[in-house]
């Protein structure tokens, strides 16, 4: 046999034997299921470092659950709650697909079987896509991040994503509001009270706080003190992602800052243009994950890798260890299920990952061998 | 005397093979973890650069496991970087570590101003065997530079993750040890052929990154978060605007050498830039045009926080994008050693390009 022979069978037998991560259906093995013929979901899960959404949406594309969670810096935990609430009222035959995005989106995917997970930055843009037909210009604003994301024919052309800086986020707002014992929700309405809203520093929240309270002290009324800080917030999210940019419209912006009337206003008032807020603008990520997740099903020909809705009460655990076998010392977390790792990422080299895909493989065998002898 | 370096990228095996030639006793530092960034970190000012922050931390370590002297690039321009290692020196000084700074500047007229300044490592030998080590250096980087470029052009198509850079580390070890020229382009070749007859995909037509920027965090996959690797696990063919052996031969040797250099490019960037600002500024410009040129996808613009000659690039970088229609995504990096950020930047990143990709070849047929 030539060597290009051997590497050929080589080749083909490693693609037999191995689940390809890019392989549409079941690289883990198990728990393949073939959905009833009965009315479908496709559940949409973003879990972001403030908030945990669950979505479910319907065959063509309707949300039928929306359910935001905040995080707390559990996202595990939070993951098996929504799931758990999902679980009183649906049965896993009716999840046709599951998709996860945030930045948590792989811990996600590997508790829940995701058939995608794909970063925010699509899962936001094919979600504005979806409910704003036409959008050319999204604005978005979560916990930690913001995001600027231009389209063009439906296809995202350009994005940029703050870098260094959390000062124009939602975070920022929501520390303030609690300085000022506001309830969040009444911050934006506030600030649409303003006549004269004051100038406040934007580029840094430090610069912004100090001055803010310069401002109070100074006696400027608090409506005009809040329209200054979303007017504040918006320099900051234009001047540090929109650089060189065009923002044409029309313009959707969506997040969970995009509840803020005032935020809103600030916007459209420096961009010269109407913003439109989704209904769903809170849960757009998850909402983007749902219809990606359609998208992945279909083209598995309709099998979900969906674990059920009993992982919501499995014992799920993440350890981690540095390994030391190389001077990279990576840290390696591993997700364990049951006393069973059933996932492993952080080692450079694949050594960890790889050990753990060999298991794999050798349970899907043993399953494939269980299910042929019933 | 026992010499040390700072790392960046495969440059150890370089600047190691160079003074092990001329009977120097070397230490190289430890390779770079996150103690090394730690204590970078710890000693080195807040505002200044990665690159310095790691040098410096790779001085204590090797410091520690007894080197005496440093060897180092200096460099002149706008960028900071022609002052670091004086700065290091006074850093190192001010904890206790006292290390005698050798300086490689580049030469001002003739190449003999280099060949002078490595004599004072060399002492007694002769200038024969001065560029017999020189040689053996220079081969080692270019075979190094070899393995590099096809390791990032094949990393997308193994179909076992991790086969690449299995063969990679090792063609890289072996060029370690190697001590002839002869040796060294035998385990390049080697390394190379074992590569191309590993399981591939070969019918995969991925989607294509060029990476431009800042040296140090180009080079230095530590201080890059491992980019071109991970660009190659997203399914991308990533090329380089800059190896070690083009920066080697065009800023200590003039050029002299028959390799490709920058000239090219920083004429294409000239319409936009026509001044060298610093650092690789210019050639970030230019590399980006070239890349469009020569029908790549994307362009991803890497430098240090608060890099003077990459924020110039950065701000002309637009222009770029809608003159040659190639997408730009620009990263900085830091100390920051969660990858997640990066990684949901990446990741979107390709998935624009691979869509943008699709749409142009419906569009062709």
């Amino acid at each position: 046999m030539t060597r290009k022979q051997k590497n050929q069978q080589q080749h083909t037998q490693r693609q037999n034997d191995q689940p390809q991560n890019t392989h549409p259906i079941n690289n883990q093995g198990l728990n393949t299921q073939r959905p009833s013929a009965g009315e479908r979901y496709y559940l949409g899960v973003d879990v972001g470092s403030v908030s945990t959404n669950l979505v479910l949406l319907s065959e063509n594309g309707e949300v039928r659950e929306a359910h935001y969670l905040r995080t707390q810096g559990r996202p595990l935990e939070m993951i098996q709650k929504g799931l758990a609430d999902l679980a009183r009222r649906y049965a896993d035959e009716q999840i046709g697909g599951v998709g996860t995005t945030g930045s948590a989106r792989s811990l996600a995917s590997v508790v829940l079987g995701a058939d995608v997970v794909k970063n925010e930055i699509t899962a936001h843009a094919v979600a504005a896509g979806q409910l704003v037909p036409g959008v050319r210009t999204i604005l978005e604003i979560g916990g930690q991040d913001s995001k600027l994301i231009l389209l063009r024919d439906g296809v995202v052309s350009d994005f940029a994503m703050n870098t260094v800086c959390a000062a124009g986020t939602g975070s920022f707002l929501d520390q303030q509001a609690s300085r000022l014992q506001l309830p969040i929700e009444e911050f934006g309405g506030l600030a649409e009270q303003a006549d004269h809203p004051v100038r406040i520093a934007g580029r840094c929240s430090v610069f912004a706080e100090s001055d803010m309270i310069h401002k109070q002290q100074m006696g400027h009324a608090l409506p005009d003190i809040i329209a200054g800080l979303c007017e504040a917030l918006v320099r900051n999210f234009l001047n540090n992602l929109g650089k060189g940019k065009t923002l044409e419209a029309p313009i959707v912006f969506q997040g969970g800052v995009a509840a803020n009337a005032g935020m809103k206003r600030a916007f459209e008032k420096a961009l010269d243009h109407p913003v439109v807020v989704p209904e769903h603008h809170k849960v757009m990520g998850a909402v983007g994950a749902a219809l990606l997740a359609r998208e992945a099903v279909q083209r598995a020909s309709g099998l979900t890798r969906f674990k059920g809705f009993a992982m919501a009460s499995e014992d799920v655990r993440a350890g981690s260890w540095e390994c030391g076998d190389c001077p990279n010392l990576c840290e390696v977390i591993e997700i364990v299920e049951s006393e069973r790792p059933i996932a492993r990422w952080g080692d450079r080299c694949g050594k960890w990952e790889n050990s753990l895909s060999v298991i794999q493989t050798e349970r899907a065998a043993e399953a494939a061998a269980e299910l042929q002898q019933g | 005397m026992k010499v040390t370096f700072p790392h960046m990228g495969n440059m150890d095996i370089v600047v190691k093979a160079l003074l092990e030639e001329l009977d120097l006793e070397v230490i190289p530092p430890p390779p770079i973890t996150k103690r090394t960034l730690s204590l970078g970190v710890r000693y080195a000012p807040e505002s200044a650069c990665l690159p310095l922050k790691i040098n410096i931390g790779n001085f204590i370590e090797a410091a520690e496991r007894g080197a005496d002297t440093v060897v180092m690039a200096g460099g002149i321009g706008p960028c900071r970087f022609g002052y670091y290692n004086q700065v290091q020196r006074e850093i190192l000084v001010d904890m206790g570590i006292d290390l005698r700074m050798v300086v490689l500047e580049p030469p001002d007229n003739h190449i003999g101003e280099l060949l002078n300044r490595i004599k004072v490592l060399t002492g007694a030998h002769s200038w024969w065997r001065v560029i017999k080590a020189i040689r053996i250096a220079y081969v080692k980087c270019q075979a190094l530079d070899d393995l590099e470029r096809q390791a990032s052009r094949l990393r997308c198509r193994e179909l076992n993750r991790g086969d690449v850079d299995r063969l990679y580390q090792s063609g890289r070890d072996a060029i370690d040890a190697a001590s002839s020229v002869k040796e060294i382009r035998q385990c390049r070749d080697d390394a190379l052929t074992r590569m191309a007859a590993l399981p591939l995909d070969h019918a995969l037509r991925p989607v294509r990154i060029g990476i431009v920027g800042e040296i140090f965090t180009v080079l230095e996959p530590y201080s890059n978060g491992f980019m071109e690797k991970s660009l190659g696990r997203l399914g991308v063919e990533v090329s380089r605007s800059l190896y070690l052996s083009e920066w080697v031969n065009e800023h200590l040797f003039k050029g002299i050498l028959p390799v490709k250099g920058h000239h090219r490019t920083r004429k294409l960037a000239a319409p936009y830039l026509s001044c060298a600002v610093g650092g690789h500024g210019q050639e970030s410009v230019g590399g980006a045009i070239e890349y469009a040129q020569e029908g790549f996808d994307g362009v991803i613009q890497v430098g240090p926080l608060t890099c003077m000659p990459e924020i110039v690039a950065q701000s002309i970088l637009p222009q770029v994008e809608k003159d040659y229609d190639i997408p730009i995504l620009t990263i900085y990096v830091d100390e920051q050693t969660g990858d997640a950020g990066l990684m949901t930047r990446l990741e979107a990143f390709v998935d624009m390009l691979e869509r943008r990709k699709q749409r142009k070849e419906q569009a062709a047929r």
